[in-house]
């Protein structure tokens, strides 16, 4: 092995390896970082045919595609997709890229853990992808996975769900401890943590986030084997245990999830923003504290997700006062975005569409989690479509769009080449116009009374479940046209400047395009 | 070819405006895509509250993108070359942590308020014990000593589009939950299996029926009608055919109610006497079957293994009768199988267990032997 390494020796100043060996055995960050980021494309396509699975079963009222038992397969491994299998990658992909070009580090702190982590997920995927063919089918429980329906009642491939689980934790926890150890460790000379950029501050919060709450994840899953194999009953009531009490523990890891599905939007998207008005960020040291008090909070809020579970009074008042809290940081991130644009010299790239669309969509779905979060009326939102309209607002406009605006925003850098900014905005506008018809009527179905996971509903819904699937699919197929202009830009196009855009700045910016292999390997002077 | 692509994005945002216009057309009850008010003190609070955040929450949104807005039309590029350099101010950011600080306590006030009264947890006139099955509802009135389960009344044949859907499709019980109008009534919910969620829109009691826990929740209909909901918490294959109906009558047809639901008890216990031959028992045990087991065994007793298991060629329902009753009576430990005990009388029981051992050639195939109900009678006996 070590032979190996040092007949490449010589090519290291010169660019990778040539052929398959180049993307097994990276330890390149830049390599890494497109590892991950076309494992998350792939897993967004898998999981958005799912979600088209799903949709077009609710195309009409009556069971016309798939079986219930299906469709409750289809709903639980599009949630588990989307969330381990493409956004979190994602977010992982642009840390790999940008991290260490963003803080002048030649590489991420532990490369060779970098490989390890990122090899793991395509494993960890296709053990629950592979559960599908398995005998009683893919697990059908829920991407929240609720005992007892996911340990007595589960099907056997459960136990597979549980190793997959592991294996995704395992490698999220090594990337965030390369993350923590980049960031503490790496920054250029005289790059102090305020002085660090928005991304990296929001990756860092992001990584303490993963640390914290995958091993509570892990405990959980583990309980759950427990008692389907070795006898135990943690969360079965007729052997003394406590079914509220899953519930709890995965809520504990869920709610900080949810912003670590959202923190580095919150980064990517000050980025762009500054960029595009041509204008200081309005309030760097208030748009950090703001995401240091979201992270905090997420850990006080979790039971806001059970309400309806008969907690006593004094949780519910508890855990609405606390969660109604998060509105105020999330507010003055709000503002600041919009203080930011306010008196700048705006143009309207596709980074900036994404990222315009990613302020207004995010904060209406921060407003329906405001709605949600006051218990009474939480009564009737709790599990209907209101909700799935809340977190689709969040996760769909709001990370993913983040994830899309950078893409374009920073595509330049990595390939030299300027994406199509014509069939970009194409890109932009079919997908806004697909999120909202899909998911705006569910806020009305919701609160009209459709609860979520139904594989069938009554007729008053029927007309704006039809809006809703055809909004999908013009959403699904508009992704078809984001893979063709990300591989036609790969391929080739206008080549770009070391600057790209006018108005950016950062580390990264002052990099030849495409980035070289190796970059800052004697470090920049920051001022 | 570009031009056109920009025409194309262009007419995109028309058919969003389009789109946002046309159901306002066909759906001219807008109502219809609210929250209901319902017919309760509470539920009109919880209105009220719906209502109040959700104004808040426009005025904030209309001011905030509004400045947003005028920003991105006043300080386009072409319009404003050079941008301005401000940046932090301590005033701004202290103003706009306050103001919505306040703002949220204006909102939490009426909504901890209307919280506390909903946990009110006194004891109810009429006390209602309700508990989840995977897939139906059993009500036992706590007073009374009436109970009964409750199952989606609606054909598979509408779920399956073979023939059309009726008026309250998905929303349709064999037998309603019945209470007395102006009453307080308290429910005690809870579940046998999974978990279980019991939501009346109507009521605004949404409470989760969990296996070893007892949850309350109370109303007082001010209204007779039939109200219509859900179960609201996965339960697995069949959680969206499992409805929640609730008939709220005046008092007298109330007391009438139960007193024919106890001579329908005692017509029960006669039948249980009753000499019963394999012919009628296997046309009742049809039926029974259909209500509640073809869910999980299916019509044909193929099942859907491994998790639900054939009937059909199963060696228990063919030639072990003591087990196959065992297994009615007790449930399967660690499997989805339910006991059926408290479920089906003694009739129904004999009947569903002897329809099973006759269907599908288990009665060629096997023993033959059936049930009758002076079985269930003996096995319910307490064992010395």
């Amino acid at each position: 092995m070590s032979s190996v390494i040092e007949s490449h020796h010589d090519d290291h100043h010169h660019g990778p390896a040539k052929g398959l060996m180049r993307w097994l055995l990276t330890t390149n960050h830049k390599d890494i970082g497109t590892l991950y980021l076309w494992f998350s494309f792939a897993m967004f396509l898998i999981g958005g045919a799912m979600a088209m699975v799903i949709r077009a079963e609710l195309f009409q009222p009556g069971m016309q595609i798939v079986q219930p038992e299906f469709y409750n397969q289809m709903l639980t491994l599009h949630g588990l997709i989307m969330v381990f299998g493409a956004v979190m990658p994602a977010f992982v992909g642009l840390a790999n890229w940008l991290i260490p070009m963003m803080v002048g580090a030649p590489d991420m702190a532990l490369p060779r853990l970098n490989n390890l982590s990122f090899w793991l997920l395509p494993f960890a995927f296709g053990i629950l992808l592979s559960s599908l063919f398995m005998e009683g089918g893919a697990p059908n429980f829920g991407w929240t996975f609720y005992a007892p329906l996911s340990t007595t009642y589960a099907p056997p491939s459960v136990t597979f769900f549980i190793f997959s689980v592991h294996i995704m934790g395992a490698s999220s926890i090594m990337g965030s401890i390369n993350v923590i150890v980049t960031i503490m460790n790496m920054r250029a000379p005289g790059m102090d943590l305020m002085k660090m950029p928005l991304f990296v501050w929001s990756w860092l919060i992001t990584a303490y986030l993963l640390i914290a709450v995958m091993p509570v994840l892990a405990g959980a899953v583990t309980m759950m084997l427990m008692d389907i194999h070795f006898g135990t009953s943690f969360f079965n009531a007729a052997g003394g245990g406590d079914p509220v009490l899953f519930q709890h523990i995965f809520w504990f890891f869920g709610h900080p999830e949810v912003y670590i599905m959202i923190l580095p939007a919150f980064g990517i998207i000050s980025h762009i923003i500054e960029t595009f008005a041509r204008k200081q960020l309005f309030g760097y040291e208030s748009m950090v504290w703001a995401m240091l008090s979201i992270a905090i909070l997420s850990f006080v809020v979790w039971a806001h997700h059970m309400f309806t579970v008969g907690m006593p009074l004094a949780a519910e008042l508890f855990f609405m006062w606390a969660t109604m809290l998060i509105a105020v940081p999330t507010g003055v991130k709000v503002f600041n975005w919009v203080a930011t644009m306010f008196k700048g010299s705006i143009s309207f790239e596709t980074p900036m569409l994404f990222a315009i669309a990613f302020v207004v969509l995010f904060t209406i779905g921060g407003f329906s989690g405001l709605m949600l979060s006051i218990v009474p009326a939480d009564f009737q939102y709790h599990d209907t479509y209101f909700v799935v309209a809340h977190f689709h607002y969040v996760l769909v406009p709001g990370s993913i769009f983040s994830i899309m605006a950078a893409v374009y925003y920073w595509i330049p850098k990595w390939t030299g080449n300027m994406y199509d900014e014509r069939m970009g905005r194409l890109h932009f506008w079919l997908s806004f116009v697909g999120v909202n018809v899909t998911f705006f009527p569910q806020h009305w179905i919701g609160l009209a009374g459709m609860p979520r996971r139904y594989p069938d509903y009554a007729l008053q819904f029927a007309d704006w479940n039809m809006v809703s699937t055809a909004g999908a699919f013009l959403f699904g197929a508009s992704q078809i046209l984001f893979l063709f202009i990300v591989l036609k830009t790969v391929l080739g196009g206008k080549k770009a400047t070391p600057q790209v855009w006018e108005g950016a700045r950062g580390l990264e910016w002052s990099v030849e395009s495409p980035a070289p292999y190796h970059t800052f390997s004697t470090p920049p002077k920051v001022n | 070819m570009f031009k056109k692509i920009n025409n194309l994005s262009k007419s995109a945002f028309t058919a969003l405006l389009m789109l946002s216009l046309y159901p306002s057309k066909v759906l001219s009850d807008w109502d219809a895509l609210n929250m209901r008010e319902g017919v309760t003190q509470v539920s009109r609070d919880v209105f009220e509250l719906h209502m109040l955040i959700f104004y808040i929450c426009v005025a904030i949104g209309a001011v905030v993108f509004s400045v947003m807005f005028y920003s991105l039309f006043r300080y386009t590029k072409k319009r404003n070359p050079n941008p301005s350099t401000f940046h932090e101010s301590t005033k701004l950011e202290v103003a706009w942590t306050i103001i919505p600080f306040l703002v949220l306590i204006a909102m939490a006030v009426p909504a901890s308020k209307t919280l506390t009264e909903i946990y009110d947890d006194e004891e109810g006139e009429i006390n209602i014990q309700v508990v989840g099955y995977q897939w139906k509802w059993e009500y036992k009135y706590l007073e009374d000593d009436i109970n009964f389960f409750s199952n989606l009344s609606t054909d598979q044949d509408e779920i399956y589009n073979l023939v059309p859907k009726g008026e309250n499709y998905l929303l349709e019980v064999d037998e309603p939950l019945i209470i007395p109008v102006d009453t307080r009534v308290r429910f005690l919910i809870t579940a046998n299996d999974v978990i279980h969620s019991w939501w009346v829109p109507d009521f605004a009691i949404k409470q989760d029926a969990i296996p070893g826990f007892i949850n309350t929740a109370w109303t007082r209909a001010e209204e007779t009608g039939i109200y219509r909901g859900n179960c609201t918490e996965l339960c697995g294959k069949n959680h969206g055919f499992m409805p929640v109906v609730v008939k709220v009558v005046e008092k007298d047809e109330y007391n009438e109610w139960v007193l024919a639901k106890k001579e329908e008890a005692i017509k029960l216990a006669e039948l249980t006497e009753k000499e019963w031959s394999l012919g009628e028992l296997t046309e009742r045990g049809e039926g029974v079957y259909q209500k509640n087991c073809v869910a999980c065994h299916q019509m044909n007793g193929e099942g859907l293994p491994p998790i639900f298991p054939a009937l059909a060629g199963s060696d228990i329902v063919m030639f072990d009768k003591d087990r196959n009753v065992e297994i009615l009576m007790e449930g399967v430990q660690g499997a989805a199988m339910q006991s059926f005990a408290n479920q089906l009388s003694e009739v129904d029981m004999a009947a569903v267990i002897t329809y099973t051992r006759q269907a599908w050639g288990n009665a060629e195939n096997g023993d033959g032997v059936y049930v009758v109900p002076s079985d269930i009678v003996e096995y319910k006996k307490p064992k010395i």
